[in-house]
């Protein structure tokens, strides 16, 4: 029954998607049937992605209508626990930036994949990073950032997690920009993202199966 | 209606050597001495050699780009340099007389910050106004055009960013939404309901901001102006003397947002190609005006959302390149030799990218892989840049060293390559910048 939604959704229909998922509510079908076929949707078009046969847009798109059809099913969930089952992600972008487009993808494609996601916001000192990692207990945390100035921020960030005896109660990770391997070195992070799907994927092997 | 900017002209060719002749002869420069003008020459002149891929040049030009490392080369902070014209004088030819790299990277990226606090600026943060003195500004992307307003933007892009853009991007111009359309003021009747608009308190208050805005923006030019002479007298030509960008970044970045844009090539992808192609025009021609106010021949055109991942294949071909290609074609014509920035890595695209004419174009690379970029679209146009930020910022001077070295293995074999770092420099440590330019400067000679 859920086929055609999964099809519209995997192949970028807009329009088909959200119709086909308004049917199959009226036919007093579970909803929880629905989002398990955007589930199941979105991880094709993941693979896609990791295929090269899939770009950013595609993941926004696709964002897009799992975001929407989750509203129609809102009212309808209410008893249910969302992102249940998987581990809680922080994210922010680092001190002295304020971009926040590629911290904002990751935290979409992570919440899309049922993560609990707290997104701190822009420009986070190292004190910010710490005191919200002591408030949610995290197990992983995502630092961002555009620009050369982030190098320095994230390693500050870094070692004051280290202080602050977390370390070793977090896995960190870092993107964005001119981020590469040569930063995740520098700056002491356990993985760097050259993409957000590479986030998410990364995210997903260390946490993905709590 | 006319297809334009689809092919090079007959005169494209003696349109570009004239450009180059006034580019390469330094008139109007007041140089220190016959010394400092043939360095000009011979500096301007393996740029020349690059780009034209029609003889090997005597050497590698090395034309860094500067960003904003002479300003914490400088000792001084972001803010300093936006609001203090002496102290910005001081950093900035500092950083070119002390490193002495080929070209000369003018100013004009550390706008002054007056200019935005009298608009009000609301698209950017900078120092003292939203990120921290010692910061650069930073760019706050927004839907500031709503997918809806496709259309007006197709029928008329100058008043569309008048009376849409403007008053939502600059406080200050907020009065600007309640300006006419200019056409109608073509008979008796329409005069007074169109001038009468310009009498209000508040449209008044909005034209006295730009003026004051404007005649701040003349104090920064003069300052630029005398950096500018104090570097170029001492034989150092500029790199690049306008500023444009492809149609699609105008859209993306500025009027519907990197979410926005890539939701409008699924759900309007006819008002996006449409509003693309009205904007190419005014692109070539902000080019190219530029350009030609400075007696120079290169426009710097940052590429932002055609990189790999940003599109696929076919959305580049369909939506990014076709304008693009009208933009580079159509500055070609003009005479101009576009210097494309292609941030982010353009592996995918380097096949679609070389379909220009040969040596009429740079294409400046931050993470292509340049081995790649030197049998495809090299064949065709003048490479450069792609040394690394990361290792700029945080390598050692022998790790400089080795990539330089591979780099020019690489994309300077023959000739048509210049030496460039794949982005503005801020945060590199100053001994690798200082190792890159003289070790590229030594390396970079063809025996």
């Amino acid at each position: 029954m859920t086929e055609a939604l999964i099809h519209a959704m995997v192949e970028m229909q807009e329009g088909a998607a959200l119709q086909r998922a308004r049917q199959l509510l009226d036919t007093g079908i579970d909803p929880i049937k629905i989002l398990d076929a955007c589930s199941n949707a979105m991880e094709t078009v993941g693979k896609r992605f990791e295929k090269g046969e899939y770009f950013l847009p595609n993941l926004m798109l696709a964002g897009e209508m799992m975001k929407q059809i989750s509203e129609m099913l809102k009212p309808l969930l209410k008893a249910e626990k969302t992102g249940a089952g998987r581990g809680k992600v922080l994210i922010g972008t680092v001190e002295g930036d304020i971009h926040d487009i590629g911290k904002n993808i990751v935290t979409f494609l992570l919440e899309a994949n049922g993560f609990e996601v707290r997104d701190i916001g822009i420009d986070q000192s190292p004190q910010k990073f710490v005191a919200a990692i002591q408030d949610f207990r995290p197990a992983v945390v995502g630092m961002s950032g555009l620009l050369t100035l982030a190098f320095e921020s994230m390693k500050k960030t870094v070692q004051a997690i280290e202080a602050a005896g977390l370390r070793h109660d977090v896995r960190l990770i870092i993107g964005g920009g001119q981020v590469t391997e040569r930063i995740k070195d520098y700056t002491g992070a356990d993985a760097h993202g050259p993409d957000a799907m590479a986030g998410l994927r990364i995210t997903k092997k260390w946490i993905g199966g709590q | 209606m006319k297809e334009r900017f689809l092919e090079i002209s007959a005169d494209a060719d003696q349109k570009q050597e004239q450009q180059f002749a006034i580019w390469l002869s330094g008139d109007g420069i007041p140089f220190a001495d016959s010394a400092a003008k043939a360095a000009y020459q011979e500096r301007a002149t393996l740029v020349k050699d690059a780009i034209q891929l029609s003889q090997k040049p005597g050497r590698i030009p090395i034309c860094p780009s500067a960003g904003f490392f002479p300003i914490q080369y400088g000792g001084i902070t972001m803010y300093d340099a936006m609001y203090d014209y002496e102290a910005l004088k001081k950093a900035w030819v500092g950083y070119h007389l002390e490193l002495e790299p080929d070209i000369y990277n003018g100013p004009s990226i550390i706008v002054p910050g007056k200019v935005l606090d009298i608009l009000e600026m609301i698209f950017y943060q900078w120092p003292g106004h939203g990120v921290a003195r010692d910061r650069e500004y930073q760019y706050v992307e927004n839907e500031y055009m709503q997918a809806e307003e496709y259309q007006d933007l197709i029928d008329d892009p100058t008043a569309f960013f008048l009376t849409a853009y403007l008053p939502r991007t600059f406080g200050a111009l907020k009065p600007f939404e309640a300006l006419p359309l200019f056409p109608p003021l073509n008979e008796i009747p329409l005069v007074p309901p169109t001038l009468m608009r310009f009498g209000t308190e508040q449209m008044q208050s909005a034209f006295q901001a730009m003026g004051q805005a404007g005649q701040e923006a003349l104090r920064w030019r003069t300052a630029v102006g005398e950096i500018n002479m104090r570097i170029m007298t001492q034989g150092f030509p500029a790199y690049s003397g306008g500023f444009t960008k492809a149609p699609f970044d105008v859209i993306g970045d500025s009027l519907r947002g990197t979410r926005g844009i890539m939701l409008d090539m699924f759900r309007y992808p006819d008002e996006l190609k449409e509003a693309c192609e009205r904007l190419t025009p005014i692109m070539v021609k902000c080019g190219a005006a530029a350009c030609r106010a400075n007696g120079h021949i290169m426009p710097f055109i940052p590429l932002h959302k055609g990189a790999d991942g940003f599109m696929s294949d076919d959305q580049f071909q369909t939506f990014y390149w076709p304008t693009l290609r009208k933009l580079i074609i159509g500055l070609i014509n003009e005479g101009m030799v576009p210097q494309l920035f292609a941030e982010g890595s353009y592996n995918q695209r380097l096949d679609v990218i070389g379909d220009i004419p040969k040596g009429k174009a740079v294409w400046w690379f931050d993470r292509t892989d340049m081995k790649r970029a030197k049998q495809t679209v090299g064949k065709v146009a003048c490479l450069a840049g792609n040394m690394p930020l990361d290792l700029l910022c945080t390598g050692t001077p022998d790790q400089v060293k080795t990539y330089c070295k591979n780099l020019i293995d690489i994309a300077g074999a023959d000739g048509g390559f210049i030496f460039s770092s794949g982005a503005g420099m801020q945060g590199s440590k100053p001994e690798n910048v200082k190792t890159m330019i003289a070790f590229a400067k030594e390396y970079g000679v063809y025996r």
